[in-house]
């Protein structure tokens, strides 16, 4: 139970370390980064797509 | 100054430059050439063997691909001092930080596994048994691995390198026709047009050349080492010479299986050795060393290149310069990543073609981010000073990025909907 503790409150650390982003967030920086999520989004539709269609199968 | 003066200053100018890059050297060579993996020499052995020697021009234009993609992570690891996992968390923030890792630890597992799946069918061939190949190759790691000094690691894995150029005698072996790998092989042409097949090999060459965790190996590697500013020229020269290298293993695989097992159909590296070896037997034989080799150098740089990541967020002691006692964490993170990888394929109808599936699938998730925020550490000139991208830099790089994650975007989602191409 303290292991598991320790490793989740070391997460939280490292989420507060890392909270804000250093690079500054120019216009192609946050345009790079929106195209990025899209490019992942529709991805990750694609495979729950494929998931879905080859659990029909099964 | 006498001519022999001048000769003898230009050969002790050279001298000190060459001996200077044999100090420098490791990081591009052996990332370049862990490159060529088990799943590369694959895809290398059934280019040959779909389409002889055809498409060793599209090989040819693979070298600048992976030198200027590779390049980039020698200046961000020697100006940041940081591996590519911390980079993206620091600049990038937490979320894209765990995106990337997460997914690198898990690209990572399964491309392990494809490796082990490799090597312990190349150890089959000479009768050795799986579960004696696993345990064997998770010693020799051990041993390589927990000497306590980078530079010691660093020139064994250096030497299995050497031993991948296995595969340039074997070519001599077979006695290709010179006039004919020149005339087809050499004048850019696409063997019956560009169908489907061909489509999916060339992209399959492409994911093969440039893999996630190749960025994480190199820049984590050139921090372990402790490269400098002043040695990223070097660094430069390194990856450049790996990247020639690595092109040239894949161009003589490609005339083994073009001359002499021209049209057989082939779906991995050991069954064109066992093919091989009933035509010659050394070329059989050096075809299944090669292929061994080719997986034990990727098992190291991938199980590496995991740890070294999760050691740079979780703040664990990551260096190969450290001892057991000072960075338990580092070698349990590897050893836990390689064990469990080296037991998927003794596992008894364990679904390996899955796994290799999921690999081509999941890659595509982390090579565009991993690639973009390349670009993007490389373009912030804060960080980074005077070995930023310049534009002439940044318009290459980003035609290579975008180019690379169009196709392998393509060919991951070709892996998932095998009829969406025809």
């Amino acid at each position: 139970m303290r292991t598991i503790n320790q490793f989740f409150s070391k997460i939280r650390e490292i989420n507060q370390r890392y909270a804000k982003p250093t690079v500054e967030m120019s216009t192609g920086v946050k345009f790079s980064l929106a195209v990025l999520r899209i490019y992942l989004f529709l991805l990750v539709l694609l495979m729950i797509y494929k998931f879905i269609t080859v659990i029909k199968v099964l | 100054m006498d001519f022999f003066s001048v000769l003898y200053y230009r050969f002790k100018k050279v001298w000190k430059a060459v001996r200077l890059y044999l100090v420098i050297a490791g990081p591009g060579l052996v990332v370049m050439i862990a490159d060529n993996d088990a799943g590369g020499i694959t895809t290398y052995a059934a280019t040959g063997a779909k389409y002889g020697y055809h498409l060793i021009w599209f090989l040819l234009l693979l070298i600048p691909v992976a030198y200027y993609v590779q390049e980039m992570t020698v200046r961000l690891g020697a100006v940041t001092k940081r591996g590519h996992a911390e980079a993206i968390f620091e600049s990038f923030g937490a979320f894209w930080g765990w995106f990337s890792l997460l997914d690198l630890m898990i690209v990572d597992w399964l491309t392990l596994v494809t490796e082990f799946v490799g090597m312990t069918a190349a150890l089959s061939i000479f009768g050795v048994p799986a579960w004696l190949t696993v345990i064997l190759v998770v010693l020799l790691m051990s041993i390589i691995v927990l000497n306590g000094r980078y530079w010691t690691w660093e020139k064994i894995a250096l030497g299995f390198c050497l031993l991948n150029l296995i595969y340039i005698p074997a070519a001599f072996m077979v006695n290709p026709s010179l006039s004919e790998i020149a005339s087809q092989g050499l004048i850019p042409n696409l063997p019956g047009g560009l169908n489907n097949e061909l489509f999916f090999l060339l992209m399959a060459n492409i994911g093969t050349t440039i893999a996630p965790w190749m960025l994480f190996f190199q820049q984590s590697s050139v921090v372990d080492k402790g490269l400098q500013e002043k040695d990223i020229k070097m660094g430069k020269i390194d990856t450049f010479i790996g990247a020639i290298i690595t092109v040239a293993i894949a161009i003589f695989i490609v005339i083994v299986t073009g001359t002499l097992l021209n049209g057989a159909p082939i779906d991995d590296a050991a069954t064109a050795a066992k093919l091989l070896m009933k035509m010659n037997h050394y070329v059989g034989a050096f075809m299944a060393v090669g292929l061994f080799d080719a997986g034990l150098l990727g098992a190291i740089c991938i199980s590496l290149a995991s740890s070294w990541a999760f050691g740079e967020i979780f703040g664990w002691a990551h260096s190969l310069n450290t001892k057991v006692k000072e960075a338990p964490w580092f070698y349990i993170s590897f050893f836990f990543t390689l064990a469990t990888a080296g037991v998927v394929p003794l596992i008894p109808g364990a679904p390996l073609v899955l796994i290799t599936l999921f690999v081509q699938v999941v890659a595509v998730t982390l090579l565009p981010a991993a690639l973009v925020f390349l670009i993007l550490l490389l373009n912030d000139k804060k960080t980074m000073g005077e070995y930023a991208n310049t534009r002439l830099q940044n318009i290459v790089s980003t035609l290579i990025v975008v180019s690379i994650i169009i196709l392998s975007t393509m060919y991951g989602v070709s892996a998932l909907f095998p009829n969406l191409f025809q």
